[in-house]
Parts: structure tokens; C-alpha cells; sequence
């Protein structure tokens, strides 16, 4: 089967993701008999398109117009729309970032096709392909299968194919002209901007201490302060807390705040949604303090302990004091 | 301006899950449902923007008999009236039937604004809004934190990954997906309780809706997740188990 592997920018590279989802194309091309490539956009993609010529790949494709840069939806899928037409690939993967998630539905329905999204693994099964993705939050995965006619549409989970697993080789790269007209382009989207004010770089925390939803109220975050303080940890939090308002955003670890990799991160009533995960599960040593013991964070910890946080917190303080 | 919301019901967040017999989805019997989480906050950013510029909030939700709770709640909050599209086995549909469905429900009001969450808590595929708006020939935009009218059209704040924003100007009609933590979320007062009472519910059959509607991507089987590591569970009592953990963290982590 024919695969094509849709890579993002990000800050002058490569969207981590971008190798990952590399490196899971090869695979499917591998366990369906194929070739994999890669496709790159832009306004000029030409020469960052080379980055890719070092990989067994069949090609690389840079697809360039002017209205390609800055990002939109309109100018993506229409570019893809005109290129899939040209490469005919049977198969076509994404990287699942915030971008893909924000095009890469789009561009499916555009062509009448579903589009599965966040998949950790696939294998052949009855000489088909079942795509494996999380389902309720991680609590369990489902096997899905895509019928219909080429081409499928699958993005790839953060960290389920490991980036150094892209093989080396060579190939060449393939300028793809497109036609989009400047109308077809109906957002205007602003420069990216962060706010500075507060921020905490917790990137550079040794120890961080998370609160999650089971944390009830704003002011037991007092004992998750006391927890922090007692290991000489920061303090974060998973989403449910910041929108609530109990924490700044800058404290937010996952997805869509930090991603931290400290060598102690200690979640407290966090059920580990993969939005979540995805911000931490590098941690040397993760801890998990909740009471449901089917929740995903034990399936990412190296110590657990099922419990009341209300019970268990006070008496982690209370032993590292002795201790 | 003329808003609709839609709204999926899920299963409550804290509900222990089991199979179902034949593994395609969770054991329902006895389950609790809730409006889910992102989908509540676009019916919160959907009546305030309401208030702010006068109009009408419309709920749409498919599912069997049960979506008829999340109805009542978005009704009670303040939404003007509702459409239930009826709906037996709604997990069966995969993201682009669901999106058909609700885009054939949409063009029957022709509103401005179409706002759903991002993502449902139980399948979480993230795409309806996407794609429904795709299928009405409009512009998106997704993760949205924040929404103020802007011309003729919206300028929306949206996240990137990491802690980064961007403003997006888009023109009306448009679909966005709203990210959670946009708006604190309101309660039902009793009186909107009992408002809702009286507002209208349109019920439409799914298939008179769409006779056709093929799912190309449906879940095969559900399985355990597998773990990627070995947990060490440090059982007993709160104080043992804190006790546990330290000498753990000290002399086998080695990270204290």
C-alpha cells in the first residue's frame, strides 16, 4: 500500500510528532507491502523538504504555494485535496497535533472519508488493517477498522512510535504545484503569542507534584502545597484545575500546557486522560495517588497507591517528615 | 444571532466501566449520563454571547430516550428550545455519520453559529465540529477559548499547543469548537428548571433525517488498555502505604 506521511513545522523544525508519525508510515507500508513517503507544506518548502532525503522513503513531496504560509484549514485541505488527487495514496497519516486535529477531519469529509484519529498501533487482521486508539479518556482502546475506497485517513498518537525508529535511506524530493485560490482561504488567523505574566518554567522542576479533578476544592490545594514543599516539588495541575480557575495556566501540565519529563511528578487525583499523559509519561519516576484503581495513571506509574487523597496526602507529608 | 449548540450525552465521568457483552461498547445497564464536559461549555459560551448580542440558543442532541435529561439541563440553563434527533445506538456511528446527521438538523434552522466541544469524553475523536462544518461549506475554527463579535464575523482566541494562543478572525456562518475552562459554567436555577418545562422540543426521527447513513469507520471490539508499565500498588492503611512510598522514593527510586 501506497502511505503518505504529512509532516508539521514547528519553531524553524519539525513538530516532534512529524518522525514519529515518519516512522509509523514506514511500518504500515512495511506490514502492507508498500512504499511510504512524506509530504511537506508551505509557501517555499523546497529546501526544507530535504531534511526528509535521508529516509527510506519513496519521496518526498513538497507542496508550496504563497497562501500555505501562515496556517490555515481552508489553504491545507485544499492543497492535500489537490495532492492526494495527484499520489493516489491509499493510506494517509498525520501526526495528532492540534493542527491535524484542526484540518485533518476536514480534508477526509472533503473527500467523503472517515478519519481516525489518536492511534497508538495498528496490525493486518482477516487482510485487513485494525487501527488501535484510546477510548473513555484511556480507560479502554478500541480496534477500529476503515472500509470503503482509498484513501484512509489515521492520525498518530504523541509518543506511541518512537522517532529514532525512522529508517534511514534515501530519496528524492518531488516539487508538487497546487491551485488555491486566495477566497478559498475564509480565517484570518494572528501571529501565536504566549503569556508571559506568572509563567513558571516547570520544564526545569527536579519534582513536581500534580492535582487532578479529585482534588474537590480550591482550598485543599493548601495540602498539595504542603506535598510539594515537603518533597521540594513545584506545583501543577491537570486541566480540570486550571479551568477552574485554582491554578494559572502556566501550571497546566499536558497538551495544551507544559510538557515536563522532571525525574519525581507526583499525580494526585489525576485519572490520566491521554491529553494529560502526553505532558508527562516521559517523568523518570511517576507516583499516582487515586482511588480508582482502573484509572489510566496507573498504567504509566511506578508506584501507585489506591486511596482517598484526602487520607493519603496528610499521611505522605506526615511520613516524609518523619522519614 | 441565531446559535446552535450540540451537545452529546456521555456517560458520567466517575461511573466504574465494564464491557458489554459482545465487547463493541461499555455495559450501559445502570449508567449514569452527563452532558459532556467541553459540549457544556459551548452551551455556556453560546448563552453568553446570547447576552451580550441578543438572539437564540437552540440545544441539539442525538441519542435514545435518555439525551432527553441533557435537553432539559441545556433548556433550564437558558437555551431557547431544542431538536432531538432520535437516535438508538449512537456509539455505532463513527465522527462523519454523527457530523451528517447534525448538519441536516443545522440546515433545517440556517443559523450563524454552530458551537460544539471539542471532543467527547467517551469516544474522543474530536472531529464533528470539523467536520460538519465542512459539510455545510463553512469556515472553522477549533479550540476556541474565547469569543467576542468582530464586524460582521468573530475574532476567537484559540490555543496552540504548549501555552500558546492566536486570534482568528472568521466570517459568519462559521462552527467552532470550544475548548473547556472558556466560561465558569452556570448552574439551572429553579426557575430556569422550570421554564424549561415549557419550552419546545422538536423530535426528529434519525432515519426520516437521513435514510442513508453509512458508518465507514466503526469500532470493532473495546479491549482493556495494556500497561506500559509495571505498577508497583503499595497497599494497607494510608499511614503504611505513605510509609511504603518514602522508603520506595529513597532507596529504590532514589529520587529523594
Amino acid at each position: 500500500m501506497k502511505v503518505l506521511a504529512v509532516m508539521e513545522e514547528r519553531g524553524g523544525g519539525w513538530h516532534p510528532a512529524s518522525l514519529e508519525a515518519l516512522a509509523a508510515a514506514q511500518r504500515l507500508a512495511a506490514v502492507t507491502d508498500g512504499r511510504a513517503s512524506a509530504a511537506v507544506l508551505g509557501a517555499d518548502p523546497g529546501e526544507r523538504a530535504a531534511d526528509f532525503a535521508r529516509y527510506e522513503l519513496e519521496r518526498v513531496c513538497a507542496i508550496g504555494h504563497p497562501v500555505l504560509d501562515p496556517y490555515t484549514a481552508d489553504a491545507f485541505t485544499a492543497a492535500l485535496e489537490q495532492a492526494i488527487g495527484d499520489l493516489r495514496p491509499d493510506y494517509v497519516l498525520f501526526p495528532h497535533t492540534y493542527r491535524t486535529r484542526d484540518f485533518g477531519p476536514k480534508l477526509a469529509a472533503r473527500l467523503g472519508r472517515p478519519f481516525v484519529s489518536d492511534v497508538t498501533a495498528f496490525r493486518t487482521e482477516d487482510n485487513g488493517v485494525v487501527f488501535t486508539r484510546p477510548v473513555f479518556q484511556g480507560k479502554f482502546v478500541a480496534d477500529v477498522r476503515i472500509a470503503g475506497d482509498a484513501p484512509h485517513f489515521v492520525s498518530v498518537q504523541a509518543g506511541a512510535f518512537r522517532a529514532d525508529a525512522v529508517a534511514a535511506g534515501s530519496c528524492a524530493v518531488e516539487e508538487i504545484g497546487v491551485e488555491i485560490p486566495a477566497e478559498a482561504v475564509r480565517t484570518r488567523p494572528g501571529e501565536p503569542f504566549r503569556e508571559e505574566a506568572g509563567a513558571v518554567d516547570l520544564t526545569a522542576a527536579e519534582r513536581i507534584v500534580a492535582a487532578g479533578r479529585g482534588v474537590k476544592d480550591e482550598s485543599d490545594l493548601e495540602m498539595i502545597r504542603k506535598l510539594a514543599e515537603a518533597l521540594g516539588a513545584e506545583v501543577a495541575a491537570s486541566r480540570p484545575v486550571c479551568d477552574a480557575g485554582w491554578l494559572p495556566l502556566s501550571r497546566q501540565v499536558g497538551s495544551s500546557g507544559q510538557t515536563v519529563a522532571p525525574k519525581l511528578y507526583v499525580a494526585v487525583g489525576i485519572s490520566g486522560a491521554i491529553q494529560h499523559l502526553v505532558g508527562m509519561k516521559g517523568s523518570r519516576v511517576i507516583v499516582a495517588i487515586n482511588k480508582d484503581p482502573g484509572a489510566p495513571i496507573f498504567e504509566v506509574a511506578d508506584y501507585g497507591i489506591v486511596g482517598d487523597l484526602y487520607e493519603v496526602v496528610p499521611a505522605l507529608i506526615e511520613a516524609l517528615k518523619t522519614g | 444571532m441565531k446559535i446552535v449548540v450540540a451537545l452529546k450525552q456521555v456517560i458520567a465521568r466517575d461511573s466504574v466501566l465494564r464491557l458489554s457483552a459482545d465487547a463493541r461498547w461499555v455495559d450501559e445497564t445502570d449508567a449514569a449520563y452527563e452532558i459532556n464536559e467541553a459540549d457544556a461549555y459551548a452551551l455556556e459560551a453560546g448563552l453568553q454571547l446570547k447576552e451580550k448580542q441578543g438572539g437564540e440558543v437552540i440545544a441539539l442532541c442525538a441519542g435514545p430516550g435518555r439525551v432527553s435529561k441533557a435537553i432539559r439541563e441545556a433548556l433550564a440553563k437558558g437555551a431557547d428550545r431544542a431538536i432531538h434527533i432520535a437516535l438508538d445506538q449512537p456509539e455505532q456511528l463513527d465522527s462523519l455519520a454523527t457530523a451528517r446527521l447534525l448538519v441536516e438538523a443545522v440546515r433545517q434552522e440556517g443559523p450563524d453559529l454552530v458551537l460544539t466541544g471539542l471532543q467527547s469524553d467517551d469516544v474522543g475523536a474530536g472531529q464533528t465540529g470539523v467536520v460538519a462544518a465542512e459539510l455545510l461549506g463553512w469556515p472553522h475554527v477549533t479550540l476556541v477559548v474565547g469569543i467576542e463579535p468582530a464586524g460582521g464575523g468573530l475574532r476567537v482566541r484559540r490555543e496552540l499547543e504548549g501555552g500558546w494562543f492566536q486570534y482568528v478572525e472568521t466570517p459568519l456562518p462559521a462552527v467552532l469548537t470550544i475548548q473547556s475552562g472558556i466560561a465558569r459554567l452556570r448552574y439551572a436555577t429553579l426557575m430556569g428548571i422550570k421554564r424549561a418545562r415549557s419550552k419546545e422540543v422538536r423530535r426528529i426521527d434519525a432515519r426520516e433525517l437521513l435514510p442513508q447513513n453509512e458508518t465507514a469507520a466503526p469500532i470493532v471490539r473495546l479491549r482493556e488498555a495494556e500497561k506500559t508499565k509495571q505498577t508497583q500498588i503499595l497497599e494497607g492503611p494510608p499511614a503504611e502505604a505513605a510509609a511504603k512510598l518514602v522508603e520506595k522514593l529513597k532507596f529504590e527510586a532514589r529520587v529523594l
